[in-house]
């Protein structure tokens, strides 16, 4: 997809993203390009990151994180071992997109992770009681964001899988995927995102909706 | 442009796939930059890792060796692993590497690790990695900053500094230090706010998409009233040189290989798969994998991007064959470099 192409600028919603790094700034430049306002925050205040956004996500703006938070759709990429900085109180009520996986290999053992049969967004999902979890962009790596976005029928387009408890949510969270460059398949609850966090076929692979309907039956069939 | 070399130890393997001995890696990690030097590469960086297939575990008591047999060669960490260490002994390692080199050779690359053997290994907490890292590197600098030998500091993370020698001192006064990152925003940000040259580990992907990165890094810096030759960018990638680009993608596909189906197995990896192989191995990809020509177009063209003064190349993964080593690092000095030299002189 040509970053920046769009000349409706700004004439969808309004995304805040918590987080800037690698997959927060990929998807903060994909939802700008998809005429998303796109307003990027971390834990530090706006002004600390406003260079960052100006050159590495050019047209999304740096807010603090409570501003994002009142944004249509909020996606969190933080280190997950971070997720309880999140204000859940300022996020209740919105639809969350999780980006984020629990990786001990990288990351080290999380005692709320280890310790508990829920898969990760499950947690998460109970720490931000008040909003509507889905779980997805978790399944795909930053650097292949943008070289694997691509326009709506075009040929073997990369699909993405969305898990969450609410229908309306995932609608949402669908359609912005759809906008930002990929198709979408619907895993069911948030505890099917299991099916697709690391060390799952489909965490590792690359696949179109085709392929990733067959892949995602097979897991869940599994489980 | 300095062209080089690093590596995090490699260590030999069997006909049956089963490792040779980690001191035999560390021999020949010895000879190579022996060699490198030699041969006139300008720069080796030795790893700090932590595995039996990459054992450098300790760059400090290698480069401290390396530097009484060579005589030209810039020798550093890449990277040091900052947060796990302590800043006080990191230094006096280099130091000390610096003293016998004669002086200004020596130089410190300080990360984070990409990697966690060091937490479990050094007992720090993988929770801490940020704060970690960070007054770490700033007890780094303080005593690299000193005006005297007396040092005082004091963080959370580690005991306070009272007044305290640390020496030796180098012989130019300081090390150079360097940050290392694999493309997190802030942490070129901080780089440039820090005014400290910036090395970009960039090992999958797009090299060209870290532009943005070091526009980011040097605008930052400015910024901070840095002046533009304190404000350095280094590109630190996986490649191999061979006299063809067939032979190249030959010899370097069976460590690729071997060392994929190990972080497989360590991180729950799909088996390795050529295709992905031969994508990486192509311009725009991320290895530098081909002939001399080829290597040294590659180069030059992401230097349009980043405007890098050193591009140095992990080339010993998986059991490569150690006179396979030696013959890119002669490449890459003899051939690759003055091939770098006179395109960047035609622009």
């Amino acid at each position: 997809m040509d970053i920046g192409a769009q000349e409706n600028v700004a004439s969808r919603g309004t995304i805040g993203i918590l987080g800037a790094g690698r997959v927060g700034t990929a998807i903060a430049r994909l939802a700008v390009a998809a005429g998303y306002r796109v307003k990027v925050a971390t834990s530090k205040p706006a002004a600390d990151n406003a260079l960052i956004i100006e050159i590495v996500t050019p047209g999304a703006v740096a807010v603090d994180a409570a501003e994002a938070a009142a944004s249509d759709l909020v996606v969190v990429a933080i280190p997950l071992h971070k997720y309880k900085s999140l204000n859940a109180e300022a996020l209740g009520g919105r639809i969350v997109i999780d980006a984020m996986n629990y990786w001990a290999a990288t990351d080290g053992d999380i005692a709320d992770f280890e310790n508990t049969h829920l898969s990760s967004s499950e947690v998460v999902s109970a720490y931000l009681a008040g909003s509507r979890v889905v779980k997805t962009f978790n399944h795909i790596g930053y650097h292949e964001m943008e070289p694997d976005a691509a326009a709506p029928g075009t040929q073997n387009r990369r699909a993405l899988v969305v898990a969450g408890d609410d229908e309306s949510a995932k609608a949402l969270v669908s359609t912005f995927i759809d906008t930002l460059g990929f198709d979408s398949l619907d895993a069911g609850e948030l505890a099917a995102g299991r099916s697709f966090e690391p060390g799952t076929e489909i965490f590792n692979g690359r696949f179109n909706a085709a392929e990733l309907a067959q892949e995602l039956q097979r897991s869940l069939a599994a489980a | 442009m300095e062209i080089g070399a690093y590596s995090f130890g490699d260590t030999q393997r069997n006909i049956d796939g089963s490792l040779r001995s980690t001191g035999e890696s560390i021999q020949n990690l010895f000879a190579a930059i022996k060699h490198a030097d030699e041969a006139g590469l300008d720069y080796f960086g030795v790893g700090e890792h932590h595995t039996t297939s990459m054992p450098a575990s300790s760059p400090g008591t290698l480069i401290a060796a390396a530097a009484a047999t060579t005589d030209r060669i810039k020798l550093g960490s890449a990277a040091s692993i900052i947060s796990t260490d302590d800043p006080v002994r990191v230094f006096q390692q280099f130091a000390t590497a610096d003293a016998i080199s004669g002086g200004g050779r020596i130089e410190i690359t300080a990360g984070r690790g990409s990697s966690v053997e060091t937490f479990p290994l050094f007992g720090y907490d993988l929770g801490e990695y940020d704060e970690l890292y960070a007054e770490k590197l700033d007890l780094l600098m303080a005593i690299n900053n000193a005006d005297t030998q007396n040092v005082t500091w004091s963080g959370t993370k580690r005991p306070a500094i009272a007044d305290l020698a640390v020496v030796p001192r180098p012989l130019g006064g300081k090390l150079p230090v360097w940050v290392a990152t694999g493309g997190n925003a802030s942490s070129s940000a901080r780089a440039g706010q820090m005014g400290l040259p910036v090395s970009y580990g960039i090992i999958g992907g797009e090299p060209h998409r870290f532009a943005p990165l070091a526009e980011l890094y040097r605008r930052a810096g400015a910024q901070a009233g840095h002046s533009e030759d304190s404000l350095k960018v280094s590109v630190a990638a996986l490649g191999l040189v061979a006299p063809t680009k067939k032979e190249a993608l030959e010899r370097f596909y069976p460590g690729w290989y071997n060392l994929n189906v190990e972080m497989g197995e360590l991180r729950g990896w799909p088996a390795p798969d050529k295709r992905a192989y031969d994508a990486q191995a192509e311009a725009p990809g991320a290895y530098y994998v081909g002939s001399p020509d080829e290597v040294a177009e590659r180069i030059v063209h992401l230097h349009g991007y980043m405007g890098h003064m050193r591009h140095f190349l992990q080339m010993d993964i998986g059991g490569l064959p150690q006179e396979h080593l030696l013959e890119s690092i002669t490449l890459l000095a003899t051939e690759v470099k003055p091939r770098v030299q006179r395109l960047l002189a035609q622009k």
